[in-house]
Protein backbone atom coordinates (compact mmCIF):
# COMPACT_ATOMS: atom_id res chain seq x y z
CA UNK A 1 0.00 0.00 0.00
CA UNK A 2 1.56 3.41 -1.01
CA UNK A 3 1.88 6.27 1.55
CA UNK A 4 -0.51 8.05 -0.46
CA UNK A 5 -2.91 6.09 -0.15
CA UNK A 6 -2.49 5.72 3.82
CA UNK A 7 -2.18 9.24 3.90
CA UNK A 8 -6.65 9.78 2.40
CA UNK A 9 -8.38 10.96 5.35
CA UNK A 10 -10.89 8.18 4.66
CA UNK A 11 -9.19 5.58 2.28
CA UNK A 12 -11.49 3.00 1.11
CA UNK A 13 -9.83 0.16 -1.04
CA UNK A 14 -12.48 0.26 -4.26
CA UNK A 15 -13.47 -3.17 -2.91
CA UNK A 16 -14.66 -2.10 0.13
CA UNK A 17 -16.23 1.28 -1.87
CA UNK A 18 -17.96 -1.81 -3.74
CA UNK A 19 -19.10 -3.07 -0.35
CA UNK A 20 -20.61 -0.42 1.13
CA UNK A 21 -22.74 0.25 -1.89
CA UNK A 22 -23.84 -2.85 -2.03
CA UNK A 23 -24.23 -3.82 1.62
CA UNK A 24 -28.13 -4.17 1.57
CA UNK A 25 -29.71 -3.36 4.84
CA UNK A 26 -33.04 -3.15 6.04
CA UNK A 27 -34.15 -1.08 9.15
CA UNK A 28 -35.69 -4.80 10.23
CA UNK A 29 -32.47 -6.73 9.59
CA UNK A 30 -30.57 -4.25 11.55
CA UNK A 31 -32.97 -4.79 14.50
CA UNK A 32 -32.64 -8.27 14.49
CA UNK A 33 -29.70 -9.00 14.15
CA UNK A 34 -28.23 -6.55 17.14
CA UNK A 35 -31.06 -8.11 19.02
CA UNK A 36 -30.89 -11.48 18.10
CA UNK A 37 -28.40 -12.99 15.83
CA UNK A 38 -25.62 -10.97 17.38
CA UNK A 39 -26.71 -10.28 20.23
CA UNK A 40 -23.37 -8.76 21.89
CA UNK A 41 -23.95 -10.45 25.26
CA UNK A 42 -25.07 -13.57 24.27
CA UNK A 43 -24.08 -14.29 20.65
CA UNK A 44 -20.70 -12.42 20.46
CA UNK A 45 -19.86 -12.85 24.25
CA UNK A 46 -18.56 -8.83 24.81
CA UNK A 47 -19.02 -6.86 27.38
CA UNK A 48 -19.10 -9.61 29.59
CA UNK A 49 -17.13 -7.81 32.81
CA UNK A 50 -20.27 -5.62 34.03
CA UNK A 51 -22.59 -8.44 32.47
CA UNK A 52 -21.33 -10.27 35.23
CA UNK A 53 -20.88 -7.90 38.00
CA UNK A 54 -23.76 -5.84 37.84
CA UNK A 55 -27.00 -8.49 37.05
CA UNK A 56 -26.95 -9.67 40.22
CA UNK A 57 -30.55 -7.33 40.76
CA UNK A 58 -32.84 -6.75 37.86
CA UNK A 59 -32.95 -3.19 38.44
CA UNK A 60 -29.27 -2.35 38.24
CA UNK A 61 -28.87 -4.67 35.39
CA UNK A 62 -31.55 -2.31 33.86
CA UNK A 63 -29.91 0.75 34.37
CA UNK A 64 -26.88 -0.29 33.03
CA UNK A 65 -28.03 -0.87 29.97
CA UNK A 66 -29.80 2.20 29.34
CA UNK A 67 -26.63 3.66 30.10
CA UNK A 68 -25.21 1.24 27.54
CA UNK A 69 -27.89 1.93 25.24
CA UNK A 70 -27.56 5.61 25.14
CA UNK A 71 -23.50 6.21 24.69
CA UNK A 72 -24.04 3.16 22.12
CA UNK A 73 -26.48 5.19 20.37
CA UNK A 74 -24.71 8.49 20.46
CA UNK A 75 -21.15 7.59 20.05
CA UNK A 76 -22.35 5.39 16.33
CA UNK A 77 -24.69 8.40 15.54
CA UNK A 78 -21.28 11.05 16.15
CA UNK A 79 -18.35 8.07 14.64
CA UNK A 80 -20.91 7.72 11.51
CA UNK A 81 -21.18 11.35 10.89
CA UNK A 82 -17.30 11.87 11.31
CA UNK A 83 -16.17 8.49 9.16
CA UNK A 84 -15.11 10.30 6.51
CA UNK A 85 -12.98 12.67 8.25
CA UNK A 86 -11.16 10.24 10.85
CA UNK A 87 -8.12 9.36 9.67
CA UNK A 88 -7.13 5.29 9.07
CA UNK A 89 -4.62 5.40 11.28
CA UNK A 90 -5.99 6.93 14.25
CA UNK A 91 -9.41 5.37 14.37
CA UNK A 92 -8.91 3.57 17.44
CA UNK A 93 -8.17 6.56 19.69
CA UNK A 94 -10.65 9.00 17.87
CA UNK A 95 -13.50 6.82 18.18
CA UNK A 96 -12.46 5.82 22.32
CA UNK A 97 -12.35 9.87 22.52
CA UNK A 98 -15.63 10.04 21.43
CA UNK A 99 -16.96 6.93 23.42
CA UNK A 100 -15.49 8.38 26.39
CA UNK A 101 -17.11 11.84 25.60
CA UNK A 102 -20.36 10.20 26.25
CA UNK A 103 -19.66 8.11 29.02
CA UNK A 104 -18.47 10.79 30.79
CA UNK A 105 -21.78 12.55 30.13
CA UNK A 106 -24.11 9.67 31.49
CA UNK A 107 -21.80 9.52 34.77
CA UNK A 108 -22.27 13.01 35.52
CA UNK A 109 -25.91 12.95 34.98
CA UNK A 110 -26.51 9.59 36.67
CA UNK A 111 -24.64 10.99 39.35
CA UNK A 112 -26.14 14.27 39.65
CA UNK A 113 -29.65 12.86 39.16
CA UNK A 114 -29.62 9.31 40.73
CA UNK A 115 -25.90 9.30 43.18
CA UNK A 116 -27.59 5.72 44.51
CA UNK A 117 -27.79 4.87 41.55
CA UNK A 118 -24.21 5.92 41.02
CA UNK A 119 -22.99 4.26 44.06
CA UNK A 120 -24.76 0.69 43.06
CA UNK A 121 -23.55 0.91 39.84
CA UNK A 122 -20.20 2.10 40.96
CA UNK A 123 -16.96 2.02 38.65
CA UNK A 124 -18.81 0.21 35.79
CA UNK A 125 -20.08 3.24 34.47
CA UNK A 126 -16.84 4.50 33.85
CA UNK A 127 -15.54 1.46 32.44
CA UNK A 128 -18.39 1.79 29.56
CA UNK A 129 -15.45 3.28 27.80
CA UNK A 130 -13.80 -0.02 27.44
CA UNK A 131 -16.68 -2.37 26.63
CA UNK A 132 -15.60 -4.59 23.95
CA UNK A 133 -19.00 -3.84 22.33
CA UNK A 134 -18.93 -0.34 21.83
CA UNK A 135 -15.25 -0.43 19.89
CA UNK A 136 -16.48 -3.25 18.01
CA UNK A 137 -20.06 -1.25 16.66
CA UNK A 138 -17.65 1.10 15.72
CA UNK A 139 -14.96 -0.26 13.80
CA UNK A 140 -17.17 -2.86 12.02
CA UNK A 141 -20.80 -0.92 11.61
CA UNK A 142 -20.34 2.97 12.84
CA UNK A 143 -17.50 3.54 10.71
CA UNK A 144 -18.64 2.26 7.35
CA UNK A 145 -22.27 3.07 7.33
CA UNK A 146 -24.25 6.03 6.92
CA UNK A 147 -25.65 7.75 10.35
CA UNK A 148 -29.15 6.40 10.30
CA UNK A 149 -28.39 3.13 9.82
CA UNK A 150 -25.39 3.55 12.60
CA UNK A 151 -28.46 5.25 14.93
CA UNK A 152 -30.39 2.31 13.90
CA UNK A 153 -27.73 -0.16 14.83
CA UNK A 154 -26.70 1.32 18.26
CA UNK A 155 -30.19 1.67 19.21
CA UNK A 156 -30.90 -2.33 18.70
CA UNK A 157 -27.04 -3.65 19.77
CA UNK A 158 -28.46 -1.44 23.30
CA UNK A 159 -31.55 -2.92 23.65
CA UNK A 160 -30.01 -6.92 22.87
CA UNK A 161 -27.73 -6.08 25.68
CA UNK A 162 -30.16 -4.74 28.05
CA UNK A 163 -32.48 -7.35 27.09
CA UNK A 164 -29.63 -10.15 28.17
CA UNK A 165 -28.40 -7.97 31.14
CA UNK A 166 -32.46 -8.03 32.00
CA UNK A 167 -32.91 -12.08 31.56
CA UNK A 168 -29.56 -12.46 33.34
CA UNK A 169 -30.24 -9.73 36.73
CA UNK A 170 -34.10 -11.17 36.83
CA UNK A 171 -33.11 -14.75 37.06
CA UNK A 172 -30.35 -14.33 39.60
CA UNK A 173 -32.52 -11.90 41.87
CA UNK A 174 -35.61 -13.85 41.56
CA UNK A 175 -33.04 -17.01 42.55
CA UNK A 176 -30.70 -15.58 44.80
CA UNK A 177 -32.79 -13.11 46.52
CA UNK A 178 -35.99 -13.82 46.48
CA UNK A 179 -37.09 -11.06 44.69
CA UNK A 180 -37.97 -8.95 41.56
CA UNK A 181 -37.11 -5.26 41.26
CA UNK A 182 -37.48 -5.08 45.01
CA UNK A 183 -40.77 -6.79 45.09
CA UNK A 184 -41.03 -9.63 47.23
CA UNK A 185 -42.31 -12.25 45.85
CA UNK A 186 -44.42 -15.03 46.93
CA UNK A 187 -42.81 -18.35 47.53
CA UNK A 188 -39.36 -17.26 48.37
CA UNK A 189 -38.59 -16.49 51.91
CA UNK A 190 -41.16 -18.44 53.75
CA UNK A 191 -40.89 -22.05 51.97
CA UNK A 192 -37.69 -21.61 49.58
CA UNK A 193 -34.81 -20.10 51.07
CA UNK A 194 -33.11 -17.89 48.03
CA UNK A 195 -30.02 -19.10 46.92
CA UNK A 196 -27.41 -17.29 47.66
CA UNK A 197 -25.14 -19.15 45.13
CA UNK A 198 -26.53 -16.92 42.47
CA UNK A 199 -25.71 -13.52 43.74
CA UNK A 200 -22.17 -14.71 44.41
CA UNK A 201 -19.50 -14.71 40.83
CA UNK A 202 -19.86 -18.32 40.46
CA UNK A 203 -23.72 -17.94 39.98
CA UNK A 204 -23.26 -15.06 37.40
CA UNK A 205 -21.04 -17.44 35.35
CA UNK A 206 -23.31 -19.89 35.64
CA UNK A 207 -26.81 -18.28 35.08
CA UNK A 208 -24.57 -16.75 32.10
CA UNK A 209 -23.88 -20.05 30.87
CA UNK A 210 -27.04 -21.01 30.71
CA UNK A 211 -28.73 -18.06 28.84
CA UNK A 212 -25.75 -18.31 26.04
CA UNK A 213 -27.40 -21.81 26.04
CA UNK A 214 -30.74 -20.75 25.85
CA UNK A 215 -30.19 -18.59 23.08
CA UNK A 216 -27.92 -20.58 21.05
CA UNK A 217 -30.88 -23.66 21.15
CA UNK A 218 -33.40 -21.09 20.01
CA UNK A 219 -30.89 -20.15 17.37
CA UNK A 220 -30.14 -23.57 16.00
CA UNK A 221 -34.09 -23.88 15.91
CA UNK A 222 -34.18 -20.41 13.61
CA UNK A 223 -31.37 -21.55 11.23
CA UNK A 224 -33.23 -24.89 10.55
CA UNK A 225 -35.97 -22.70 9.73
CA UNK A 226 -34.03 -20.24 8.27
CA UNK A 227 -31.91 -22.50 5.93
CA UNK A 228 -34.98 -23.93 4.58
CA UNK A 229 -35.70 -20.67 2.84
CA UNK A 230 -32.02 -19.50 2.60
CA UNK A 231 -31.98 -16.24 3.38
CA UNK A 232 -29.26 -14.62 4.58
CA UNK A 233 -28.55 -14.63 8.12
CA UNK A 234 -26.26 -12.09 8.52
CA UNK A 235 -27.70 -9.91 6.45
CA UNK A 236 -26.24 -6.20 7.38
CA UNK A 237 -23.68 -6.58 5.45
CA UNK A 238 -23.79 -8.11 2.02
CA UNK A 239 -19.85 -8.85 1.87
CA UNK A 240 -17.76 -11.13 3.92
CA UNK A 241 -15.73 -8.91 5.79
CA UNK A 242 -17.70 -7.74 8.35
CA UNK A 243 -18.21 -11.65 9.64
CA UNK A 244 -14.81 -12.29 9.71
CA UNK A 245 -13.85 -9.09 11.90
CA UNK A 246 -16.85 -10.67 13.81
CA UNK A 247 -16.39 -13.49 14.18
CA UNK A 248 -18.29 -14.97 17.20
CA UNK A 249 -21.27 -15.59 15.31
CA UNK A 250 -21.67 -19.29 14.11
CA UNK A 251 -24.34 -18.11 11.33
CA UNK A 252 -21.65 -16.91 9.03
CA UNK A 253 -19.52 -20.52 8.65
CA UNK A 254 -22.47 -22.15 6.58
CA UNK A 255 -21.67 -18.64 3.89
CA UNK A 256 -18.33 -18.89 3.61
CA UNK A 257 -18.29 -22.66 2.93
CA UNK B 1 -17.30 -49.03 10.24
CA UNK B 2 -16.39 -46.53 13.09
CA UNK B 3 -12.61 -47.14 14.46
CA UNK B 4 -12.39 -46.35 18.26
CA UNK B 5 -9.37 -44.90 19.60
CA UNK B 6 -8.86 -45.42 23.43
CA UNK B 7 -6.64 -45.31 26.20
CA UNK B 8 -4.65 -48.44 27.04
CA UNK B 9 -4.47 -50.53 28.48
CA UNK B 10 -6.93 -52.56 26.40
CA UNK B 11 -8.42 -55.07 29.30
CA UNK B 12 -10.92 -57.57 28.12
CA UNK B 13 -13.20 -57.98 31.21
CA UNK B 14 -16.28 -59.18 32.36
CA UNK B 15 -17.12 -55.90 34.22
CA UNK B 16 -19.62 -53.29 33.11
CA UNK B 17 -20.59 -50.24 34.31
CA UNK B 18 -23.67 -51.78 35.93
CA UNK B 19 -21.84 -54.28 37.66
CA UNK B 20 -19.37 -51.53 39.10
CA UNK B 21 -21.47 -49.13 40.07
CA UNK B 22 -23.78 -52.01 41.83
CA UNK B 23 -19.93 -53.04 43.54
CA UNK B 24 -19.84 -49.30 44.25
CA UNK B 25 -23.58 -49.68 46.08
CA UNK B 26 -22.80 -52.94 47.76
CA UNK B 27 -20.24 -50.88 49.16
CA UNK B 28 -21.78 -47.84 50.23
CA UNK B 29 -24.70 -49.38 51.82
CA UNK B 30 -22.72 -50.15 55.56
CA UNK B 31 -22.21 -46.57 56.03
CA UNK B 32 -25.95 -45.79 54.90
CA UNK B 33 -27.33 -47.92 57.59
CA UNK B 34 -24.89 -46.88 59.98
CA UNK B 35 -26.15 -43.36 58.92
CA UNK B 36 -29.46 -44.10 59.02
CA UNK B 37 -29.40 -45.97 62.92
CA UNK B 38 -27.42 -42.92 64.43
CA UNK B 39 -29.99 -40.56 62.67
CA UNK B 40 -33.18 -41.86 62.27
CA UNK B 41 -36.33 -42.65 59.96
CA UNK B 42 -35.64 -39.16 58.05
CA UNK B 43 -32.15 -40.03 57.38
CA UNK B 44 -34.15 -42.82 55.20
CA UNK B 45 -35.93 -40.07 53.99
CA UNK B 46 -33.45 -37.95 52.77
CA UNK B 47 -31.31 -41.20 51.32
CA UNK B 48 -34.57 -42.40 49.15
CA UNK B 49 -35.49 -39.00 47.70
CA UNK B 50 -31.97 -38.28 46.90
CA UNK B 51 -31.71 -41.33 45.00
CA UNK B 52 -35.53 -41.48 43.43
CA UNK B 53 -34.73 -37.61 42.66
CA UNK B 54 -31.44 -38.48 40.52
CA UNK B 55 -32.81 -41.31 38.72
CA UNK B 56 -35.90 -39.37 37.85
CA UNK B 57 -34.25 -36.53 36.67
CA UNK B 58 -31.66 -38.97 34.79
CA UNK B 59 -34.32 -40.20 32.91
CA UNK B 60 -36.62 -36.37 32.33
CA UNK B 61 -32.79 -35.52 30.19
CA UNK B 62 -32.26 -38.55 28.70
CA UNK B 63 -35.64 -38.05 27.38
CA UNK B 64 -35.13 -34.33 26.49
CA UNK B 65 -32.14 -34.50 25.36
CA UNK B 66 -33.27 -37.53 23.05
CA UNK B 67 -30.18 -39.69 24.11
CA UNK B 68 -31.00 -43.19 24.98
CA UNK B 69 -31.76 -44.49 28.48
CA UNK B 70 -29.09 -44.77 31.23
CA UNK B 71 -30.86 -45.13 33.89
CA UNK B 72 -29.57 -49.13 33.78
CA UNK B 73 -26.32 -48.19 34.47
CA UNK B 74 -26.98 -47.58 37.95
CA UNK B 75 -24.81 -44.56 38.32
CA UNK B 76 -27.56 -42.02 38.93
CA UNK B 77 -28.28 -44.34 42.04
CA UNK B 78 -24.60 -44.35 43.26
CA UNK B 79 -25.03 -40.22 42.61
CA UNK B 80 -27.86 -40.22 44.40
CA UNK B 81 -26.98 -42.21 47.46
CA UNK B 82 -22.89 -40.02 47.32
CA UNK B 83 -25.21 -37.00 47.46
CA UNK B 84 -27.63 -38.38 50.47
CA UNK B 85 -24.71 -39.68 52.44
CA UNK B 86 -22.87 -35.72 52.27
CA UNK B 87 -26.05 -34.00 53.18
CA UNK B 88 -26.91 -33.32 56.51
CA UNK B 89 -29.86 -35.03 58.09
CA UNK B 90 -32.17 -31.61 58.86
CA UNK B 91 -32.00 -30.48 54.97
CA UNK B 92 -35.03 -29.82 53.92
CA UNK B 93 -36.21 -31.82 50.99
CA UNK B 94 -36.45 -29.27 48.02
CA UNK B 95 -33.25 -28.31 48.92
CA UNK B 96 -32.52 -32.45 48.46
CA UNK B 97 -34.17 -32.09 45.13
CA UNK B 98 -32.31 -28.91 43.99
CA UNK B 99 -29.21 -30.75 44.68
CA UNK B 100 -30.16 -33.93 42.68
CA UNK B 101 -31.15 -31.77 40.11
CA UNK B 102 -28.08 -29.64 40.14
CA UNK B 103 -25.90 -33.34 39.81
CA UNK B 104 -27.68 -34.69 37.08
CA UNK B 105 -28.80 -32.18 35.19
CA UNK B 106 -25.95 -29.41 35.12
CA UNK B 107 -23.18 -31.43 36.29
CA UNK B 108 -23.68 -34.82 33.63
CA UNK B 109 -25.96 -34.55 31.31
CA UNK B 110 -24.90 -31.53 30.13
CA UNK B 111 -21.62 -32.35 29.65
CA UNK B 112 -22.56 -35.24 28.17
CA UNK B 113 -23.46 -37.95 30.70
CA UNK B 114 -21.27 -40.73 32.09
CA UNK B 115 -17.75 -40.67 31.17
CA UNK B 116 -18.20 -36.85 30.55
CA UNK B 117 -18.29 -34.90 33.55
CA UNK B 118 -15.32 -33.03 34.15
CA UNK B 119 -16.15 -33.33 38.08
CA UNK B 120 -17.60 -35.66 40.27
CA UNK B 121 -21.70 -34.93 39.96
CA UNK B 122 -22.20 -36.04 43.47
CA UNK B 123 -19.21 -33.26 44.88
CA UNK B 124 -20.73 -30.68 42.69
CA UNK B 125 -24.07 -30.75 43.89
CA UNK B 126 -22.63 -30.70 47.93
CA UNK B 127 -20.62 -27.49 47.16
CA UNK B 128 -23.39 -26.01 45.03
CA UNK B 129 -25.83 -26.45 48.40
CA UNK B 130 -22.77 -25.23 50.27
CA UNK B 131 -22.47 -21.97 48.43
CA UNK B 132 -26.53 -21.83 47.84
CA UNK B 133 -28.06 -22.14 51.00
CA UNK B 134 -24.92 -21.89 53.48
CA UNK B 135 -27.02 -21.99 56.71
CA UNK B 136 -28.70 -25.37 56.34
CA UNK B 137 -25.58 -27.40 55.21
CA UNK B 138 -23.99 -26.76 57.91
CA UNK B 139 -26.30 -27.14 60.65
CA UNK B 140 -25.74 -30.41 62.81
CA UNK B 141 -27.79 -32.12 64.56
CA UNK B 142 -27.61 -35.23 67.26
CA UNK B 143 -30.98 -37.51 67.28
CA UNK B 144 -32.72 -37.26 70.31
CA UNK B 145 -36.45 -37.82 69.72
CA UNK B 146 -37.19 -41.16 68.79
CA UNK B 147 -36.07 -43.38 65.75
CA UNK B 148 -38.91 -43.26 63.83
CA UNK B 149 -39.64 -39.37 63.74
CA UNK B 150 -39.42 -37.70 61.07
CA UNK B 151 -39.16 -34.29 62.38
CA UNK B 152 -36.24 -32.17 62.05
CA UNK B 153 -37.05 -30.71 65.78
CA UNK B 154 -36.95 -33.57 67.05
CA UNK B 155 -33.02 -33.48 67.31
CA UNK B 156 -30.54 -30.78 68.62
CA UNK B 157 -28.17 -28.84 66.98
CA UNK B 158 -24.63 -29.79 67.64
CA UNK B 159 -21.08 -28.28 66.61
CA UNK B 160 -19.71 -30.42 63.99
CA UNK B 161 -16.53 -33.15 66.17
CA UNK B 162 -14.44 -30.46 63.54
CA UNK B 163 -14.96 -27.43 65.90
CA UNK B 164 -15.22 -29.09 68.47
CA UNK B 165 -11.52 -30.10 68.72
CA UNK B 166 -9.31 -29.02 71.78
CA UNK B 167 -12.39 -28.65 73.57
CA UNK B 168 -14.22 -30.50 76.49
CA UNK B 169 -17.09 -31.66 74.09
CA UNK B 170 -14.68 -32.89 71.90
CA UNK B 171 -15.98 -36.91 70.77
CA UNK B 172 -13.26 -39.53 71.85
CA UNK B 173 -11.51 -41.67 69.04
CA UNK B 174 -13.72 -44.48 69.43
CA UNK B 175 -16.72 -42.86 69.09
CA UNK B 176 -15.35 -40.76 65.84
CA UNK B 177 -15.10 -44.41 64.64
CA UNK B 178 -18.01 -45.89 65.22
CA UNK B 179 -19.73 -42.82 64.48
CA UNK B 180 -21.46 -41.48 67.36
CA UNK B 181 -21.30 -38.15 66.58
CA UNK B 182 -22.43 -35.32 64.45
CA UNK B 183 -22.36 -35.10 60.68
CA UNK B 184 -23.41 -35.67 57.28
CA UNK B 185 -25.37 -38.75 56.99
CA UNK B 186 -23.04 -41.05 55.58
CA UNK B 187 -19.59 -40.01 56.71
CA UNK B 188 -19.85 -40.36 60.54
CA UNK B 189 -19.33 -44.24 60.72
CA UNK B 190 -15.47 -44.69 59.87
CA UNK B 191 -15.35 -48.56 60.72
CA UNK B 192 -18.47 -49.05 58.11
CA UNK B 193 -17.20 -46.15 55.56
CA UNK B 194 -13.93 -48.63 55.89
CA UNK B 195 -15.34 -52.15 55.32
CA UNK B 196 -17.17 -51.14 52.22
CA UNK B 197 -13.48 -49.44 50.85
CA UNK B 198 -12.30 -52.78 51.65
CA UNK B 199 -14.76 -55.10 49.48
CA UNK B 200 -14.53 -52.18 46.81
CA UNK B 201 -10.72 -53.19 47.40
CA UNK B 202 -10.93 -57.08 47.25
CA UNK B 203 -12.91 -56.76 44.40
CA UNK B 204 -10.62 -54.44 42.41
CA UNK B 205 -13.11 -51.86 41.76
CA UNK B 206 -10.79 -49.17 43.23
CA UNK B 207 -7.11 -49.04 43.68
CA UNK B 208 -5.35 -48.36 46.94
CA UNK B 209 -2.98 -45.29 45.39
CA UNK B 210 -5.25 -42.67 45.45
CA UNK B 211 -6.92 -43.17 49.34
CA UNK B 212 -3.49 -44.07 50.31
CA UNK B 213 -1.73 -40.81 49.02
CA UNK B 214 -4.79 -38.99 50.31
CA UNK B 215 -5.01 -40.32 53.97
CA UNK B 216 -1.05 -40.33 54.00
CA UNK B 217 -0.50 -36.81 52.99
CA UNK B 218 -3.30 -35.23 55.09
CA UNK B 219 -1.82 -37.51 58.29
CA UNK B 220 1.41 -36.36 57.67
CA UNK B 221 0.93 -32.82 57.62
CA UNK B 222 -1.66 -32.59 60.48
CA UNK B 223 1.35 -35.17 62.11
CA UNK B 224 4.05 -32.53 61.52
CA UNK B 225 1.92 -28.90 61.34
CA UNK B 226 -1.15 -28.97 63.16
CA UNK B 227 -1.59 -27.24 65.96
CA UNK B 228 -0.40 -30.06 68.91
CA UNK B 229 2.95 -30.49 66.95
CA UNK B 230 3.32 -26.57 65.89
CA UNK B 231 2.63 -25.86 69.76
CA UNK B 232 4.86 -28.55 71.21
CA UNK B 233 7.90 -27.34 69.21
CA UNK B 234 7.09 -23.55 69.57
CA UNK B 235 7.45 -24.63 73.23
CA UNK B 236 3.98 -22.81 74.14
CA UNK B 237 2.18 -25.98 75.08
CA UNK B 238 4.84 -26.89 78.20
CA UNK B 239 2.32 -30.13 79.04
CA UNK B 240 2.29 -33.40 76.51
CA UNK B 241 1.63 -36.09 78.58
CA UNK B 242 3.28 -38.48 75.67
CA UNK B 243 3.51 -39.53 72.57
CA UNK B 244 -0.40 -39.98 72.56
CA UNK B 245 -0.51 -36.61 72.03
CA UNK B 246 1.20 -35.89 68.75
CA UNK B 247 -0.91 -39.12 67.63
CA UNK B 248 -4.32 -37.53 68.67
CA UNK B 249 -4.76 -34.10 66.61
CA UNK B 250 -3.77 -36.28 63.56
CA UNK B 251 -6.14 -39.01 64.68
CA UNK B 252 -8.76 -36.92 65.39
CA UNK B 253 -8.17 -35.37 62.18
CA UNK B 254 -8.77 -38.09 60.16
CA UNK B 255 -11.65 -39.87 61.79
CA UNK B 256 -13.23 -36.36 61.78
CA UNK B 257 -15.52 -35.12 58.98
CA UNK B 258 -15.86 -36.44 55.36
CA UNK B 259 -12.34 -37.33 54.60
CA UNK B 260 -12.88 -41.39 54.99
CA UNK B 261 -15.75 -40.97 52.54
CA UNK B 262 -14.20 -38.88 50.10
CA UNK B 263 -10.90 -40.15 49.90
CA UNK B 264 -12.39 -43.94 49.39
CA UNK B 265 -15.83 -43.50 47.65
CA UNK B 266 -15.29 -39.92 46.12
CA UNK B 267 -12.11 -39.11 44.62
CA UNK B 268 -11.70 -42.80 43.09
CA UNK B 269 -14.42 -42.16 40.60
CA UNK B 270 -13.76 -43.47 37.47
CA UNK B 271 -13.82 -40.45 35.24
CA UNK B 272 -12.59 -38.13 37.20
CA UNK B 273 -9.47 -39.23 38.51
CA UNK B 274 -6.04 -39.89 36.28
CA UNK B 275 -5.42 -43.04 35.13
CA UNK B 276 -1.79 -43.92 35.81
CA UNK B 277 -0.46 -44.95 39.25
CA UNK B 278 1.68 -42.06 39.40
CA UNK B 279 -1.14 -40.32 38.19
CA UNK B 280 -3.19 -41.41 41.32
CA UNK B 281 -0.67 -40.43 43.72
CA UNK B 282 -0.50 -36.95 42.54
CA UNK B 283 -3.88 -37.02 42.55
CA UNK B 284 -4.25 -37.79 46.09
CA UNK B 285 -1.17 -35.79 47.33
CA UNK B 286 -2.53 -32.99 46.03
CA UNK B 287 -6.33 -33.64 47.52
CA UNK B 288 -4.23 -34.06 51.35
CA UNK B 289 -2.77 -30.68 50.97
CA UNK B 290 -5.49 -29.50 49.82
CA UNK B 291 -7.82 -30.70 52.94
CA UNK B 292 -5.30 -29.77 55.18
CA UNK B 293 -4.93 -25.87 53.82
CA UNK B 294 -8.29 -25.43 53.90
CA UNK B 295 -9.19 -27.07 57.08
CA UNK B 296 -6.38 -25.22 59.00
CA UNK B 297 -6.03 -21.67 57.22
CA UNK B 298 -9.13 -21.56 55.13
CA UNK B 299 -12.44 -19.94 56.83
CA UNK B 300 -14.63 -23.54 56.03
CA UNK B 301 -13.98 -26.16 58.50
CA UNK B 302 -14.45 -28.81 56.33
CA UNK B 303 -12.38 -29.01 52.74
CA UNK B 304 -12.82 -32.71 51.28
CA UNK B 305 -15.23 -31.57 48.76
CA UNK B 306 -13.11 -28.79 47.39
CA UNK B 307 -10.36 -30.59 47.32
CA UNK B 308 -11.48 -33.31 45.72
CA UNK B 309 -13.39 -30.80 42.79
CA UNK B 310 -10.13 -28.53 42.46
CA UNK B 311 -8.37 -31.84 41.95
CA UNK B 312 -10.74 -33.70 39.48
CA UNK B 313 -10.03 -30.17 37.28
CA UNK B 314 -6.48 -31.29 36.98
CA UNK B 315 -6.62 -34.27 36.41
CA UNK B 316 -6.45 -34.22 32.99
CA UNK B 317 -3.30 -32.29 33.16
CA UNK B 318 -2.10 -34.49 35.52
CA UNK B 319 -2.58 -37.44 33.26
CA UNK B 320 -0.98 -35.41 30.59
CA UNK B 321 2.06 -35.26 32.79
CA UNK B 322 2.19 -38.59 34.15
CA UNK B 323 1.28 -40.76 30.57
CA UNK B 324 3.45 -43.62 30.11
CA UNK B 325 5.45 -43.35 26.93
CA UNK B 326 5.14 -46.42 24.43
CA UNK B 327 7.65 -49.54 24.31
CA UNK B 328 10.72 -48.84 22.46
CA UNK B 329 10.10 -45.08 22.35
CA UNK B 330 13.28 -43.22 22.40
CA UNK B 331 13.10 -39.70 24.02
CA UNK B 332 13.34 -37.01 20.77
CA UNK B 333 16.77 -35.84 21.71
CA UNK B 334 18.35 -38.51 23.62
CA UNK B 335 22.35 -39.26 22.38
CA UNK B 336 22.21 -42.19 20.12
Amino acid sequence: MSENKMKDAAYRSPDERQAEKNSKYTPKSIFLNGVLYENPALRLVLGTCPLLAVTISAKSSLYMGLAVLFVLTASEAIISLLRNVIPNKVRIPAFITIIATFVTIVQMLISAYFPALNDSLGIYIPLIVVNCILLARAETFASKQKVLPSILDGISMGVGFTLALLMMGSIREILGCGTFFDMQLPLFGDVIEPMMFFMLPPGGFFVFGICICIVQAVMKKQEKHASSKSSTPCGVAGDKSDCLSCGGCSLCKGKEE
Amino acid sequence: MKLQVSHSPHVRDKATTQSIMRDVIIALLPATFAGWYYFGIRAVFITLLSISSCILFEYICRKVMKRNNTIGDLSAVVTGLLLAMNLPVSLPPYMVVIGAAFAIVVVKQMFGGLGNNFVNPAIAARIFLVIAFPKAMTSWTVMTGSWFSIKSVDAVSSATPLTQIHTAEAPSLWNLFIGNKAGCIGEVCILALLIGALYLILRHVIRIWIPMAYIGTFFLLVFFFGKTNVLHFTGDLATLSGWGDLFYESGYMLLSGGLMLGAWFMATDYVTSPLTTKGKLIFGMGCGILTFLIRYYGNMIEGVSFSIILMNILTPHIDEWTMGKPFGEVKENAKV
